[in-house]
């Protein structure tokens, strides 16, 4: 870890400012440049701007989950989203449904699982590297 | 057999072992010789060289019989590749692979452009089974197996494998003087080198097995020769060679048994305490030497009419090969048996019925069947002879074939024969001392090449697996893209795209950018210095990717570049050494080298992609369908999540896993 009180002290702004720019990323995604894998990416670089700062240990119990344990749920939202198309409307898995005239469907969902599959594999993959695991 | 080989090793923990091999083996010969499928055919016989090499090696224990185990599995499994070779081909060029077929389409097939080949390469798998020269030193080493196991597959089956396939395919090549040459070739100078090793040895079960040698060099002589005398000739030969090998092999395992040693030079004078086993003895060394009235007689007597018939060496090889039979079979059959009564460590005497059956029942039948040849002419004989032949010999075994040529050359080896028994005490010595025999031979051949094996194995090895992680990536990157480039070369696949839209300024800046970035990772010699200067490249790619209206390719390239850039410092920021790049000069300059062919061929691939002329009809539905169909203007984006969805799913899938797999 690089002891820095500048960097210890913003590190939770910093964090949280980009996992809000990496959800607006990632929500934007469908219409504007973004998306869930972007998304996931710029949320794992202020997770390991954080670890950096302050150690591994405090992003873990920021993080509450293990990273593994949040790109499996990723996984499972991303491959739930398809059930609906298959159970309700007998079509092919990860066809996706719209809301008619509304910008929701379960394609956000699917997108949402990828942001949290790329988040956790970044940093599942980065971590260990930052420093001895106290966690 | 069966009950020799249970009374012989009576007690011993792994008889059961040893029974079970055995029953594993006959069951794969049966199959070799009954099959009609040559492929069926190389499969059981395959099997007969992998119960050879677990008997062999019995006595695993001994090193000996370890490495006479892997000799003999090396030598007939190597051999039996080029047979199969030797089959693939044939099959090919007669159109099947079963025998009976091929043989019907007569001496056609020896005029095809492949048969050359053919008989080179099942030649090769035939002579290497049947311990022809030069592939002939794995049999007397084979004698490190248990006797029981010598006597049955190392004389009288498994080896005769090879001479049964020449002869099974003999009416289809017969007439080719390749064929001819080859089999007649190698069968006289395997006869020779095995007369020469039989008269040099001391051991008796190794002496049984260079006359072995001997005997499969004259079957694949005779049925090199297109004669019907020949035909029958190896017929006969085979039956009394099997009669009288196996019974002395049996013999030699009880001598060793009762006396304590296999040494031909101390067994003397055991006749008086074994008397049975003298008897049995006598007559299948009588037949060995072809003793008149004995079935082995017929066999010499044919043998001589043939080998006088052609021209050239074989009647003098003949000659002295028989001669040099006369002694084994004396030194083997008879004179452990004479002269006074050898000290031994306990009280020699014969042994149990079980071990005396077999060796008195395969002498005897030597006897009987040269006193009464009609009994096997027309039931055996003839029908095999036939079968070698392509057609009826016309030979009644039991007539006079020769003249008097034929008997004048038969005493003759009789008489050399004795003469050089009487003389083998000093002979031996003579033959023994010449140790350049041991030292070019094919067995020492045999070492050095599975040492150089080994060497080459073990340089490989520390060639390639090197640990060094540079030497690795190299290794790869270079293999990935010479290999790449070179087929782009050869297929004729380098080409330039029709010239697009001129660079602006801003791209061409962004150019120079990540040129010199990419100059001074090379240049540099501090490790973060070049991690900075590999990121200039990074970043300089995605800005110009953005300039290019590729939005999402850039926010990735960014981010993937800021974590990767983390990840490096964050890593050598821990390591416990800050010296500089540690490559020297030369190093460098090979890995800039490397770098600059990664960078041209991946250009070139790239060009030879775009040259071809793009079908829009993809891109074109996508952008059209994108907002209908999946309520996004993201194109991108709705490729991911929505119209490659289930991709995207399996990608994801993956990445966790390797996640949870570091390494």
């Amino acid at each position: 870890m690089l002891d820095s009180l500048i960097l210890r002290a913003s590190a939770r702004y910093v964090l949280w400012a980009c996992v809000a720019l990496s959800v607006f990323v990632l929500l934007r995604g469908h219409n504007e440049p973004g998306g869930g894998f972007i998304g996931g990416l710029i949320g794992a670089l202020g997770f390991v701007f954080h670890a950096l700062a302050r150690g591994p240990a405090a992003t873990r119990r920021v993080l509450r989950l293990d990273p593994l344990a949040w790109g499996g749920i990723g996984l499972l939202l991303a491959a739930g989203s398809g059930l609906p198309a298959l159970l309700l409307h007998a079509e092919p898995l990860l066809t996706h449904q719209w809301m008619e005239g509304l910008p929701i469907g379960t394609a956000i969902p699917f997108d949402i699982g990828v942001y949290l599959v790329v988040l956790g594999f970044a940093l599942a993959f980065v971590l260990p590297f930052l420093g001895e695991d106290a966690a | 057999m069966f009950l020799y080989a249970a009374a012989y090793l009576e007690g011993h923990p792994l008889l059961h072992r040893l029974l079970a091999v055995l029953t594993l083996f006959m069951a794969a010969m049966l199959g070799a010789v009954l099959a009609d499928d040559l492929l069926l055919l190389f499969a059981f016989w395959e099997l007969t060289s992998l119960a050879s090499f677990l008997l062999i090696g019995f006595d695993a224990h001994r090193a000996e019989a370890r490495r006479a185990a892997q000799q003999g599995l090396m030598v007939t499994v190597a051999g039996g590749l080029a047979m199969l070779a030797g089959i693939l081909v044939l099959g090919d060029a007669a159109g099947t692979f079963r025998i009976s077929a091929i043989l019907a389409q007569g001496s056609t097939l020896a005029a095809h452009p492949a048969a050359p080949w053919i008989v080179v390469l099942i030649a090769i798998g035939c002579f290497a089974k049947s311990a022809q020269w030069p592939l002939h030193f794995w049999l007397p080493n084979a004698m490190a197996a248990p006797t029981p196991v010598s006597a049955y597959l190392h004389s009288a089956t498994m080896v005769k494998l090879g001479v049964y396939l020449l002869a099974r395919l003999n009416p289809a090549f017969q007439e080719m003087a390749l064929w001819q040459g080859l089999l007649t070739g190698f069968g006289t100078a395997t006869m020779l080198a095995g007369a020469v090793l039989a008269l040099r040895e001391r051991d008796l079960k190794r002496k049984l097995a260079w006359s072995t040698v001997v005997a499969l060099g004259t079957l694949v002589a005779l049925i090199g020769i297109e004669d019907p005398l020949a035909a029958t000739a190896a017929v006969v030969f085979l039956l009394v060679h099997a009669l009288y090998k196996a019974s002395l092999f049996l013999i030699a395992g009880i001598v060793d048994k009762k006396a304590g040693t296999r040494d031909a030079m101390q067994l003397r004078g055991l006749a008086r305490r074994m008397p049975i086993t003298a008897a049995a003895a006598l007559l299948a060394g009588l037949s060995m030497a072809g003793a008149p009235g004995f079935i082995g007689a017929f066999a010499k007597d044919l043998l001589f009419t043939v080998q006088l018939g052609v021209p050239g060496l074989l009647p003098a090889v003949a000659l002295v090969v028989n001669a040099a039979m006369v002694v084994v079979a004396g030194v083997v059959a008879a004179r452990p048996f004479m002269g006074k009564p050898m000290e031994t460590r306990d009280v020699a005497k014969d042994p149990p019925p079980a071990l005396l059956v077999a060796p008195i029942v395969l002498a005897t039948l030597g006897l009987v069947f040269g006193m009464a040849p009609h009994l096997i002419s027309a039931a055996i004989i003839e029908p095999a002879a036939g079968a070698i032949l392509g057609r009826p010999t016309g030979i009644a075994l039991g007539e006079k074939q020769g003249g008097t040529v034929v008997m004048t050359m038969s005493f003759a080896a009789l008489g050399l024969g004795l003469l050089m028994f009487l003389g083998w005490r000093r002979l031996q010595p003579t033959l023994a001392g010449q140790t350049w025999l041991d030292t070019y031979g094919p067995d020492a051949g045999y070492g050095r090449a599975m040492r150089a094996v080994s060497a080459v194995a073990v340089a490989l090895t520390r060639r390639v697996q090197g640990g060094s992680l540079r030497g690795y990536l190299a290794a790869s990157l270079a293999l990935v893209f010479a290999g790449a480039a070179l087929v782009l070369m050869a297929r004729g696949g380098l080409a330039l795209p029709l010239p697009g839209p001129w660079a602006g300024p801003a791209q061409l800046a962004l150019a120079a950018v990540i040129l010199a970035g990419a100059l001074a990772a090379c240049r540099l010699r501090a490790l973060f210095g070049q991690v900075m200067a590999a990121a200039l490249v990074g970043f300089g790619v995605g800005i110009l990717f953005l300039t290019l209206g590729a939005a999402d390719l850039a926010f990735t390239q960014f981010t993937v570049e800021i974590l990767a850039i983390v990840l490096l410092v964050a890593i050598l920021a821990r390591l416990p050494f800050h010296a500089p790049d540690a490559r020297r000069a030369p190093e460098r300059r090979r890995d800039a080298l490397l770098a600059a062919g990664v960078g041209a061929a991946g250009t070139a691939i790239l060009l030879a992609v775009l040259s071809v002329p793009f079908d829009p009809f993809i891109t074109e539905w996508m952008g059209q369908a994108a907002v209908p169909e999946a309520r996004g203007r993201n194109v991108v984006n709705v490729i991911i999540v929505d119209f490659r969805a289930l991709d995207t799913l399996g990608e994801i899938a993956v990445l966790l896993r390797r996640a949870g797999k570091p390494g």
